[in-house]
């Protein structure tokens, strides 16, 4: 029999119209997924416990419904079972296709009336009255012809049993889906016309372009590309320019070749309509493009209409990560398809509103946009293309006589070349950037629905990170009343899990666990960093004032700021101090020439700041000088009563001795905070000891290794070492015992020694293993350090015992994930892509701080 | 944890006696919290001296109480004064362990129970927050002798000041059980902590131990108050019983006050939405909930929001209004939900009016700039009310240093002007009409203790440009 071929997109909403027993479920099931296909009756069941209860419909089809938004809200094509014969059910199934512009196709089946009557008497499950199927026969045919009009994109009809049982459903991709397309690309921006200065920059960017003698062939042109590359059109290839018919041409031969692709631009669209021949006024630039169209030949004038016609509203590549439009996108029209996305795409977000010049008042779309998927797009020159948001305009207005760019992808390099001429005025005038703050996340207004509620989060490491609400609750408060300006807060540094118990007599954290543990996961190189005992600190630093209000959007804030983990202000009370400081910083950052060697005015640091008792001097005082007063005193006044009555009673050995250990455990304790703790007089009794470059312009320094970390920062510290501490470390090569065995006595003797103890970290900063991304960094904490974390007693084997029993799955859990987003936003934030994306990963790790974790790890 | 009690009693023996503990015996007894130990470091004819002493380990201690899940991980839960410090545990002690001397039973030496003794008892680490003052105020009207020495926190940092703790020797003339039953009471009251949950049962506790001396001291409602954790049930019933009348008209007292300052600025926001007509209304900061309280009966008012930031704070406010209890149209009319001012949020942009009542003064001055944005751009009100402290009032109050802002949170107070010039860029910015009233009495020189600006919306039709 012959086959039945019908072609449907993959994401499409799918309506079944027909009679009952007209066969609608048998269809639907045969050709689609179960999750597919919303049914009426089932839903009418769901609701109501009885699939024929017509008195549930109401409730059922807001079911229905409410399915199928959420299917189509995610992407996912749906098939609607129901009889759809009513023309105001099928209208409602149309606006929800609109609200998320998918394709509304209807699939009639139109099966003779007295099979169905047939096929209802035999039916067990319900028998229909038949005057019921005769009027649904009446809808049906009053159906007909009606559909398309309605709104259906396309409508299959079937007649009988037969042809029913002949379909073959075949889906087809998208014709905006090209996430297979994996680059590298060239895109390029409005062309205008301007064929020679088109030419140039293929021939910049190392195409081969031959042209030929007979125009028919491949359009006139043939295009050799650099190894695997192709070019991306951002659409208005004609008019206003001296040859938009050349242009055509390169662009019919490359795309006709594989080569590249182009998107529909308002000026194409325009010259489609009017080869159609509609009423279109000879303005804006097209009057040269018609002139420059009368002499050419049949084949390529016979083309030029369905060329026209077959461009795209625009297109998804790479995996969804990169978006070409000619004016610009929001993320929830990307990859669907509807005529308020076409115009969209063409003409961007307007108001309707006439500006002074006459002109459709547009709207920055760009501002608000914080989609995943880099947006680059043209149709608004401009003077300077830059990153914002994560999107791009690449129209530099080649036509009124200024260059014509090229955006290198994935490298995110601009190649440029000037106009040979002006060609045409502008209609109003080329603004240098698409606002005056480009780039600067300075007007971004923070949304709600960004941090509110449950929240997945995407990271590069680690796929979908949930935040939980009872988590973002409490980080809702913290950010928007005790931390400081979130443009300061473009990074949050992740927690940090303890080694794996040690098993060791008299010890609860030893190097040889933290060793294993990269041992086991195939490391071959760590580093051993001393760990000091200060605060944590992440300091942002700038060249001047005017770089930071550059890069960060703030005015008169100084040259930088020092905050503390939980995104607060380091020095709240005495603000003196971290000018000072910073000043300092930035000192030894100059004479280090670091900006130059860098290639930036700015930077993110991750440091240990000293000394402790300068930031947690409330927490030292309340909590452990107190016990340690306390302890001390009572255990002293006890060993001297115990001893006095030990001249008249005989007290049991054990309880002398316990007695007298407690009293040294209670020295002990107070000794432990001795070394973190002194008096802040003047500036240079601070330390401060950097050990990540986090990031610089452009750079997000994960990819370099720890050693170059350490020795980066060794380089700045040497130029002011009263002030900036050079972390002492050690490279392992874990396949030398007597490495190991060296830093195991490095960091008894550190611990000692009264030091807080060591941090492992595998040399290179990040590391995949079998199951994701291995912890960054792993603390083993000194004995006597411990002492101030478990109490004076912890280490009498009696407490070791009870204390060795600790899990630290979540603690790990944690420290990747915040891992993972702290790294997320750094890169989000050097790419420019806004501060309400890089506020969404930093809110995500603050969120994850307050899950409730055991503090001591 | 340890404390000594002598006396120079003769013969010595009846002290041993009161105590029920031998004098030449190390005794050792389990107790909930770890292990009570009792002995005499001197002993003789003529003075004798018991110590008891508490063995109290920490580790145990935050191991134990497993169910307490979220407390378990708060950071002091290892690292912590209670083994080393006076506290409840010793008062549990006193009565596992010396339960006989306390309650007044001496079978074979009943006529000393109620015979008044030489008696001094040391303490080397009491723990007093309120301070030498507060031992004093306590002991003194007992007829107790004092001598304290406050601890140092560190002696390697004299910078860091004393600690909270003393040492502390009580000397007195009275029975046995009267001076255990005043420190059973009075030391958890200086320490103010308990290791146990407060119930019913304390009253009861607090007034068989407090018999015959609580209910004449000056400091008695301080104690009562203190004792019961300021469980206002529980400390009016033991006032009560400790003196019935003197405590009912502590209560009328209470009861007749003028209109606080914050009822007022409530007052001026109801009236102004109502003279306004306003039928929806949005309290931006709702905080405890009392301006939504006044809000609901407005007949007027259509629909009702509540904001807050701290979610804590919200789910308060909810039960004090009964609000899961509402009938289900009550509920429709006023929603309320966590936000915060710095983040664009739809929600607010179906009220008619908004009302910030002593909010921004919260907010840190970089801050101001989101929130202005969110209220004013994107908020689509008609009306906006926002009230804050005057700042020129503040030198009206006698007991606010100059330099210190009304309340710890304040991130910055406002003079009339600098509220006004704010108010006025705002209002120029995103245009509207602005006014601005004093709250509370007027001072002729410094203005009203509040401000406020009402903000109007110029009516101008005007498309919205955001979505």
């Amino acid at each position: 029999m012959k086959k039945n071929n019908i072609n449907i997109p993959e994401l499409a909403l799918i309506v079944l119209v027909g009679t009952s027993s007209s066969g609608k479920s048998t269809f639907a099931k045969k050709h689609f997924k179960a999750t597919e296909i919303i049914s009426s009756d089932y839903c009418r069941a769901l609701v109501s416990d009885d699939e024929n209860n017509m008195k549930a419909t109401n409730d059922a089809f807001d079911l229905v419904h409410f399915m199928i938004e959420k299917r189509l809200k995610r992407g996912r094509l749906t098939v609607v079972d129901a009889t759809n014969l009513r023309p105001e059910s099928r209208k409602s199934l149309l606006r929800i296709a609109k609200k998320y512009h998918v394709l509304p196709i209807a699939i009639i089946l139109n099966i003779p009336q007295r099979i169905c009557i047939k096929r209802n008497k035999t039916r067990t499950d319900r028998v229909l009255p038949k005057h019921v199927l005769h009027n649904q026969m009446n809808l049906l045919r009053q159906s007909f012809g009606r559909l398309g009009k309605e709104g259906f994109k396309s409508v299959y009809e079937f007649r009988s049993p037969e042809e029913v049982k002949a379909v073959e459903i075949i889906r087809r991709p998208l014709f905006n889906n090209k996430k297979n397309e994996q680059g590298p690309f060239d895109i390029i921006g409005d062309v205008h016309g301007c064929f020679k200065e088109l030419r140039l920059l293929l021939e910049k960017l190392d195409y081969k372009i031959i042209k030929h003698r007979d125009r028919s062939h491949n359009w006139g042109y043939t295009v050799r590309a650099p190894k695997g590359r192709k070019v991306l059109f951002v659409g208005d290839l004609v008019d206003r320019g001296p040859a938009s018919n050349e242009v055509l041409r390169l662009a019919m031969s490359m795309i006709e070749a594989g080569q590249a692709y182009c998107v529909r631009g308002n000026h194409d669209d325009k010259l489609r309509r009017k080869l159609k021949g509609n009423d279109v006024k000879l303005q804006h630039g097209l009057a040269e493009t018609m002139e420059q169209l009368k002499d050419e030949q049949e084949d390529f004038l016979a083309a030029l209409p369905r060329f026209l016609h077959r461009l795209t509203s625009h297109y998804v590549l790479d995996d969804g990560k990169l978006v070409i439009v000619h004016a610009g996108l929001k993320e929830e029209m990307q990859g669907r398809t509807s005529q308020t996305v076409l115009s969209y795409a063409m003409y961007g977000e307007t108001t309707g509103i006439l500006d002074e010049n006459n002109l459709p008042e547009r709207i920055d779309w760009a501002k608000d946009y914080n989609g995943k998927a880099l947006v680059v797009y043209g149709h608004t020159p401009i003077q300077f293309p830059e990153f914002d948001h994560n999107t791009i305009n690449i129209d530099t207005g080649c036509v009124f006589g200024a260059t014509l760019t090229a955006l290198r992808y994935p490298e995110r390099e601009l190649v440029q070349v000037d106009a040979l001429k002006t060609y045409s005025k502008p209609s109003r005038p080329i603004r240098e950037r698409m606002r005056e703050t480009i780039n600067l996340p300075i007007d971004d207004v923070l949304n709600i629905q960004d941090v509110q509620g449950r929240q997945v989060l995407q990271t590069e490491l680690v796929k979908n990170i949930t935040i939980r609400e009872e988590n973002a609750i409490p980080a809702l408060e913290n950010m928007s009343r005790f931390t400081i300006h979130p443009r300061w807060l473009m990074y949050l540094p992740p927690t940090m899990s303890p080694s794996a118990t040690s098993n060791l007599e008299g010890y609860l954290e030893h190097p040889i666990e933290a060793i294993d543990y990269y041992k086991t996961n195939g490391v071959k190189q760590i580093i051993c960093e001393e760990k000091h005992m200060g605060s944590r600190a992440i300091i942002v630093i700038a060249k001047d004032d005017a770089s930071i209000q550059e890069k960060f959007g703030l005015e008169n804030k100084g040259i930088g700021k020092i905050y503390t983990r939980t995104g607060r202000s380091f020095f709240k009370e005495d603000e003196q101090w971290e000018a000072l400081l910073l000043d300092r910083f930035r000192i030894a950052l100059d004479k280090a020439n670091f900006w130059e060697t860098n290639e930036t005015n700015w930077a993110i640091f991750d440091c240990e700041l000293m000394p402790w008792s300068a930031k947690a001097q409330a927490l030292l005082q309340e909590q452990y000088a107190a016990v340690a007063c306390a302890a001390v005193q009572s255990r002293s006044v006890t060993q001297s009563l115990l001893e006095q009555a030990q001249e008249r009673v005989a007290i049991p050995t054990e309880i002398m001795n316990r007695f007298t250990q407690k009293k040294e455990k209670a020295h002990q304790f107070k000794k432990a905070y001795h070394p973190y703790c002194w008096k802040v007089e003047r500036l240079e009794d601070f330390k401060i000891a950097p050990f990540h470059l986090l990031a610089t312009e452009g750079n997000v320094h994960t990819n370099q290794n720890h050693k170059w970390h350490m020795e980066t920062i060794h380089d700045i510290c040497k130029h002011d070492p009263e002030i900036l501490l050079a972390t002492a470390y050690k490279i392992i090569n874990l396949e030398q015992e007597t490495e190991i065995q060296n830093v195991i006595s490095w960091w008894t003797e550190m611990t000692e020694k009264g030091g807080e103890g060591m941090v492992v970290k595998p040399l290179a900063f990040i590391v995949h293993g079998a199951k994701g991304i291995l912890q960054p960094a792993i603390k083993c904490r000194g004995k006597e350090y411990l002492r101030l974390i478990y109490g004076p007693d912890y280490d009498l084997p009696k407490n070791l015992k009870k204390l060795r029993k600790r899990g630290l799955g979540k603690k790990r859990a944690m420290a990747s994930r915040e891992f993972a987003l702290g790294q997320e936003a750094l890169q989000a934030f050097v790419k420019g892509e806004g501060l309400r994306r890089v506020h969404q990963l930093v809110f995500g790790i603050m969120a994850l701080e307050s899950e409730p974790i055991d503090p001591r790890l | 944890m340890i404390v000594t009690i002598s006396t120079t009693h003769q013969p010595t023996s009846d002290f041993t006696y009161l105590l029920h503990k031998h004098p030449d015996r190390f005794q050792t007894k389990d107790i909930s919290f770890g292990k009570a130990h009792v002995f005499y470091p001197a002993f003789s004819e003529k003075e004798a001296t018991m110590a008891l002493l508490l063995d109290i380990n920490a580790v145990d201690l935050s191991r134990r109480t497993q169910q307490n899940y979220a407390q378990s991980f708060q950071l002091d839960h290892y690292v912590n004064t209670r083994p080393y410090v006076s506290s409840s545990f010793l008062s549990t002690a006193l009565s596992k362990v010396l339960g006989s001397a306390l309650n007044g039973t001496c079978k074979d030496r009943p006529e000393i129970v109620h015979k008044a003794l030489p008696l001094v008892v040391r303490l080397d680490t009491l723990s007093a927050k309120g301070g030498e003052a507060q031992i004093r105020r306590l002991f003194e009207p007992l007829g107790y002798e004092l001598q304290l020495t406050p601890l140092p926190l560190d002696e390697q940092f004299p910078e860091w000041g004393l600690s909270t703790f003393y040492s502390l020797e009580l000397k007195n003339t009275l029975p046995l059980q009267q001076l255990l039953q005043h420190l059973f009471v009075l030391l958890p009251v200086l320490d103010n902590n308990k290791h146990y949950f407060v119930n019913e049962s304390e009253i009861e506790k607090l007034l068989s131990k407090g018999e015959n001396w609580l209910d004449t001291h000056p400091e008695k409602e301080y104690i009562t108050k203190r004792y019961l954790k300021y469980k206002k049930s529980y400390y009016q019933k033991a006032l009560t019983e400790l003196n019935p009348e003197e405590s009912a008209s502590i209560k009328n007292a209470e009861k007749e006050k003028l209109p606080s300052l914050h009822d007022q600025r409530h007052e001026m926001v109801a009236d102004e939405l109502k003279t306004r007509g306003i039928k929806s209304v949005i309290d931006l900061g709702c905080g405890s909930g009392k301006l939504l309280r006044h809000l609901i009966k407005m007949p007027q008012l259509e629909k009702i929001g509540g904001l807050e930031v701290s979610f804590r704070e919200l789910e308060a406010t909810k039960k004090r209004i009964y609000y899961e209890n509402m009938s289900p149209k009550s509920q429709e009319r006023l929603q309320l939900f966590q936000g915060a001012l710095t983040y664009k949020d739809e929600r607010i942009q179906s009220y008619e009016a908004g009302v910030l009542v002593e909010v921004i003064e919260h907010l840190d001055p970089s801050r101001l700039e989101a929130l202005e944005t969110v209220v004013f751009e994107y908020g689509n009100l008609s009306t906006i009310i926002i009230t804050t402290p005057n700042r020129e009032y503040n030198v009206l109050f006698e007991n606010l240093p100059q330099d210190k802002f009304r309340h710890p949170d304040h991130r910055f107070e406002w003079t009339r002007k600098e509220f006004q010039d704010w108010g006025n860029t705002l209002a120029q910015k995103f245009d509207y009409e602005v006014d601005y009233q004093a709250i509370g009495e007027e001072h002729p020189l410094h203005g009203g203790p509040s401000q406020v600006a009402i903000f109007t919306k110029n009516a101008k039709p005007q498309a919205k440009q955001n979505k």
